[in-house]
């Protein structure tokens, strides 16, 4: 199981913890700044519009649309050799953030602006936002 | 100061696959030649502007060029815009000069990952790893699909970028990659991270490059045979990461070409000639529509018919580019800019008189403009 040992694991720190435990508990969340309500992802520790150092988490709605998405044909990793050819697309939540995922049903037909729904879904023990197209 | 700055000299080692070269020697060796071509002794550069090696970032790597080079510089150090940095170290060496700060200055450049280590450039992108998001590839890959959804853009029009560069390569005896390219053998190339496809791609190269930046005065002192004055430079940062970039399909290459062009005073209908970095096709056609060469999102109708190609209306690229002459990150687009303004390219683009050369570095995070003359 050379795939499961490899697997790059997100790095918890103390500033994406309660992101990825609300991930396992089922909610996508997002730091809104308490200063000028600006919504981002991934977390970061200020605010790049106002510069305020107080975020808080908000649980996304799930809905989002596709952005933009490619199809990787080679393996940059060996974890995912065994996918080809898989894709990652960039989704934009309808709160704001965007955010790098997985589409779960490609066959369904994707293109850009098409509205998406979130599906957490498991992998090596964490919980992934990844969303089908609707 | 437009015009009163030149670059007096330039100089290369081989591009392609150099083994057991270390980045430090291969920068002496294009310093040497670019002395050589200026005819002058290193004695008088007081200024090293380097771009540490992509591949392999090292800490004090400036003052361990300029020990290699036998010189203490006045000003010297690393300069990082990862491919954008080629061009804004010869606009701070210009700005450096300027304000009276050193008078004459090499800005170089090598790299080894065809030989050494390509780790980087197929790197995860932070968390995202989970995703399988690894690689610049996809990065480029993002973009260049939004730009075809939003504005028709065809698997041809990357083709034309790439089939322009790799005959001006071919006919490049300098080049890494000698094999001109059709669009049927473009279309039948494999997808690395679709849309983008091998050919879409440039190439891994060991190699390095230099100039010497000086005034127009100094360089008529010093009997420099050859001065190719600098009319304008400019810079640009989109800075967000590709997720997070609010736009996709535009980039802050606008705004870096605007401050050339104005700095210059000279339009783009002036431009006989053009280096435009293509680290992937894509690139060079949000550059050109960034840089006003044609409305946004009408680039494929643009680069098509060879308008891109030695003998078209807007010859890019005109020894090989990244994609066929070395993969390195842009001051050898410098170079063949100062040789087109010479009139001594292989490729020349007859009556020459403006050149325009930009780098850009990440994934088009960051830009940088050089505007060249024959004057």
């Amino acid at each position: 199981m050379s795939e499961q040992s490899d697997f790059p694991l997100p790095e918890i720190t103390p500033l994406t913890e309660p992101y990825w435990k609300a991930l396992s508990e089922g909610r996508l969340t997002f730091q809104r700044c308490g200063s000028c309500g600006a919504a981002w992802l991934p977390a970061r520790a200020e605010c790049a519009r106002c510069l305020g150092d107080e975020l808080g988490w908000e649980t996304a709605s799930g809905r989002g649309r596709l952005v933009s998405w490619v199809v990787y044909h080679h393996a940059f990793h060996k974890a995912f050799a065994q996918r080809l050819p898989y894709n990652v697309a960039i989704v934009e939540l309808e709160e704001g953030p965007r955010l790098i995922t997985n589409i779960v049903n490609p066959q369904a037909g994707l293109a850009v602006d098409r509205p998406v729904q979130l599906v957490i879904e498991q992998e090596h023990g964490v919980a992934l936002a990844r969303f089908r197209v609707v | 100061m437009r015009g009163n700055i030149v670059i007096a000299g330039i100089g290369q080692t081989a591009f392609g696959k150099l083994p057991g070269r270390s980045t430090i020697s291969m920068n002496v060796e294009a310093c040497r030649k670019a002395l050589a071509d200026a005819a002058i002794d290193k004695s008088v550069v007081d200024a090293v502007f380097v771009k540490y090696p992509s591949s392999r970032f090292e800490g004090k790597y400036g003052q361990k060029v300029a020990e290699a080079l036998g010189l203490q510089p006045r000003i010297g150090g690393v300069w990082d815009q990862a491919g954008a940095s080629n061009i804004s170290m010869i606009s701070f060496a210009a700005m450096a000069i300027e304000a009276g700060q050193c008078e004459v200055a090499l800005a170089c450049f090598a790299d080894n990952p065809n030989t050494g280590s390509r780790k980087v450039f197929e790197r995860s992108l932070g968390d995202e790893a989970a995703y399988g998001w690894f690689g610049v590839t996809a990065g480029y890959a993002m973009i260049a699909r939004r730009h075809m959804a939003e504005y028709g853009t065809k698997h041809e029009d990357l083709a034309a970028v790439a089939i322009a560069c790799r005959r001006h390569g071919a006919a490049n005896p300098n080049a890494q990659l000698r094999s001109p390219l059709t669009l049927e053998r473009y279309m039948s190339s494999r997808f690395i991270v679709e849309p983008l496809r091998r050919d879409d791609c440039c190439l891994l190269s060991d190699g390095g490059a230099a100039v010497l930046v000086m005034s127009a005065r100094r360089a008529r002192e010093l009997g420099v045979a050859h001065p190719v004055p600098i009319l304008g430079f400019g810079q640009g940062q989109t800075s967000w990461e590709v997720p997070q970039r609010p736009t996709l399909t535009s980039t802050c290459a606008a705004i870096s070409a605007q401050t050339a062009f104005r700095m210059a005073g000279v339009g783009l209908k002036d431009i006989d000639v053009a280096q435009i970095y293509d680290c992937f096709t894509i690139t060079v056609l949000m550059t050109l529509e960034d840089y006003g060469f044609c409305k946004k999102g009408e680039v494929g109708h643009f680069v098509r018919e060879g308008r891109i190609e030695i003998g078209g209306e807007l010859p890019i690229n005109t020894s090989g580019g990244l994609l066929s002459e070395t993969g390195m990150g842009g001051m050898q687009l410098v170079l063949e800019g100062v040789r087109q303004m010479r009139g001594s390219a292989t490729l020349q683009v007859p009556g020459a008189r403006k050149c325009v050369v930009s780098n850009q570095g990440g994934i088009m995070h960051t830009h940088s403009t050089l505007i060249l003359a024959n004057e």
